[in-house]
């Protein structure tokens, strides 16, 4: 019995704790980030994005992430939200201006714990989520490498080390860390699916190189998180 | 016949129901990223690509190229007429009537023609 009242305390507390974290979201975050949906339908709206949309977070980001980042942010987009808003011509080819870009505020350890679990209730797109199967495994660097660079392109766009890659995408030596691995490949399926107008093409990846990009972003998390 | 319009109209509804945009727009969202903002190839993305991106304002290499085949690797990508995976194919973002305009598009960036200038 006491368990049981133990249990709905911490449920309660939880349920109150997500509350909090919501009043936060809604009063400091809903300037930059979409928190109701729907994404973007048109490029206008596109472009006036500049934070990544929240509302389907709880189906997007890993918890314990977010509680981390939160307190500590780092640029996870070098070239920020809308990335053509922060660039500029340079001597060989375009190039990146920081003077555009904003640092993300960060948040005390308490704050980030009930934004992350406010955070966490936005499931909208579970239907998504659902259609994903990670099957267990592994893969070696040079072979992910090879799937993500040589063979389907992933490089263009998305930075796999710090100094290594494109700058239009969000980086994705932390992504395994970051990113449920059902978002990681119900994204690479269908970016569209999740935001229609998004500059991310489908590339119609293949069910075994979508496991094996999985395996792989998660592999090159962990060796980032080595510091390897 | 109105069981047909009925369900030529369904149809249409269930489409994505995605206004079409100008093909400048769609290029300075899609394309800008890696073939740059003044579509000479020099976007934010090449430093570390393999291939470089095409020059865009470059009239002898694009009139090279035809109309379809502008419109086939917008559409499927660079593998389609034996080109780059990095030029990745874009017929999940654009519809077939943004990507003819797209094409189009790039005509006035070279200001050239299939077959001469």
């Amino acid at each position: 019995m006491k368990k049981v009242l133990f249990a709905m305390a911490l449920a309660l507390a939880q349920t109150a704790w997500a509350d909090g974290g919501m009043d936060i979201l809604k009063s400091q975050c809903s300037s930059c980030h979409n928190l109701t949906g729907p994404a973007p339908q048109t490029l206008k709206e596109l472009w006036a994005r500049k934070g990544p949309d929240l509302f389907y977070a709880g189906n997007k980001y890993r918890k314990e992430w977010l509680v981390q980042w939160l307190q500590n942010p780092t640029r996870i987009r070098p070239a920020g939200e809308f990335y053509e808003d922060h660039i500029k011509p340079g001597e060989k080819h375009d190039e990146i201006d920081p003077a555009t870009l904003k640092p993300h505020v960060s948040l005390s350890k308490d704050d980030a714990q009930a934004v992350a679990d406010a955070l966490m209730t936005l499931k909208p797109k579970s239907d998504l989520i659902a259609k994903e199967k990670i099957e267990e495994g592994t893969i070696s660097k040079s072979m992910g490498e090879m799937v993500f660079d040589k063979f389907l392109g992933c490089m263009a766009c998305h930075r796999i080390e710090p100094d290594y890659g494109g700058l239009s995408g969000p980086e994705l030596y932390t992504a395994g860390d970051r990113l449920q691995p059902e978002y990681i490949a119900s994204y690479i399926r269908s970016p569209q699916a999740w935001d229609p107008k998004i500059w991310m093409p489908n590339k119609h990846v293949s069910d075994m190189n979508i496991q094996k990009l999985v395996h792989y972003l998660e592999a090159l998390s962990q060796e980032n998180k080595n510091g390897k | 016949m109105g069981n047909k319009l009925i369900f030529l109209t369904l149809l249409a509804l269930s489409l994505p129901a995605l206004a079409k945009e100008a093909a400048r727009d769609n290029y300075r969202t899609y394309c800008v990223q890696c073939h740059g903002m003044a579509g000479n190839g020099k976007g934010v993305n090449i430093r570390d690509m393999s291939v470089q991106p095409r020059d865009h304002t470059d009239a002898k290499a694009m009139s090279a190229r035809s109309d379809d085949t502008l419109f086939k690797v917008i559409k499927e990508g660079g593998l389609s007429i034996d080109k780059s995976v990095l030029m990745p194919p874009w017929g999940d973002t654009l519809s077939d009537d943004e990507i003819r305009d797209m094409a189009q598009y790039l005509r006035t960036l070279c200001k050239c023609k299939f077959g001469g200038n």
